[in-house]
């Protein structure tokens, strides 16, 4: 299982990360590490670095981790909790610019066939409006 | 100058007490043009630095500044958390145990130079850097009472993001619709430089 990139979904809402989450596991299975987090540090809508590391951590493959977030601080969060990951795992976490739903299913499906990190987050990429 | 224990401690908490008066003010900001939560955000990361005052207070400088950063980027849980979290962080890279004025100015460009490149952001996008950027030319003037000028060019700065439209952040979903409010960031940034310049200014 570790052979394959990991996703990770961050959004400001609990209940969207989830049912993200839900879509991917249901669409693409479990061949691919998968992990999600939302919600602020006090649980209101947000995101927290904290616990984006942990998700990154939960999802975690030697082979790179992509990470599909929702809005502004989601993003910015999360581009913080890579710099602040260790250094040899620093390197192999990116955030895609694609829409969460959307870049999390077509990232999974695409690492699910063994795709390197950038691959994946040039699939889910390119769902991106230009 | 020489940051005793004392100092450090009214500073940070002339910091955290300028953001819980203003929280409901910040709030009203961030709704107007964003999600509303910038206050309550603030409020929170300035909660924990204070439940560490004692702990940071006791710090050299650097160190306390890189504290109070990572409080603010575990706690505040949205965009300004990062954002503040690198400004002071930076200053705590940059800045020696008691630095002089040129110290503070050159620490100062460097962390904004990485808060620019943490929010992918520069000025003229009516953000916080639209109060950061007129602070540093403030500093970097020599002459004059320079505290209070200081204080009056963040507040100025901060009303002059009124009729700026948003092209980064939440606010620029708005468009045309972000132009005659004070942007959130830009305020809380003029409060926090104002109440680091009035307890610099009276310990000088």
């Amino acid at each position: 299982m570790t052979s394959n990139v990991g996703i990770v979904i961050v959004s400001h809402s609990p209940d969207v990360a989830r049912g993200t989450a839900d879509m991917v596991r249901q669409m693409v299975g479990t061949e691919v590490p998968l992990a999600w987090c939302g919600g602020a540090p006090d649980g209101s809508l947000g995101s927290s670095v904290e616990a984006i590391m942990a998700a990154i951590g939960r999802a975690w493959s030697e082979r790179g981790v992509a990470v599909l977030v929702d809005l502004g601080g989601a993003e910015t969060n999360s581009e913080m909790a890579i710099e602040m990951l260790p250094e040899e795992r620093r390197g192999r976490v990116v955030v895609c610019n694609a829409p969460i739903v959307e870049g999390a299913v077509i990232a999974a499906t695409e690492a699910s066939g063994g795709a390197t990190l950038e691959e994946v987050r040039r699939t889910a990429e390119e769902l991106s409006p230009v | 100058m020489i940051f005793e224990d004392a100092l450090k401690r009214r500073l940070i908490a002339a910091v955290a007490d300028t953001v819980f008066a203003h929280a409901d003010e910040l709030g009203a900001l961030d709704r107007a043009i964003g999600d509303g939560d910038h206050g309550i955000n603030m409020k929170r990361g300035f909660e924990a630095v204070i439940a560490d005052l004692d702990q940071l207070a006791a710090k050299p400088l650097p160190d306390l500044l890189k504290g109070l950063g990572t409080h603010l980027v575990m706690k505040v849980g949205g965009a300004s958390g990062p954002l503040y979290g690198t400004l002071f962080m930076a200053l705590g890279k940059e800045l020696p145990a008691d630095p002089g004025l040129g110290d503070a100015t050159r620490a100062f460009a460097a962390a904004i130079a990485a808060v620019k490149a943490r929010g992918k952001s520069d000025v003229g996008q009516k953000t916080m850097l639209d109060v950061l950027a007129p602070a540093l030319d403030a500093l970097a003037e020599s002459g004059g009472d320079l505290p209070r000028r200081v204080s009056e060019t963040v507040q100025r700065a901060a009303e002059a993001t009124k009729p700026m439209r948003a092209t980064r952040g939440r606010a620029s979903f708005l468009g045309e619709r972000s132009i005659g409010h004070v942007d959130p960031g830009a305020r809380s940034s003029a409060l926090i430089i104002s109440a680091v310049a009035e307890v610099l200014g009276g310990a000088a």
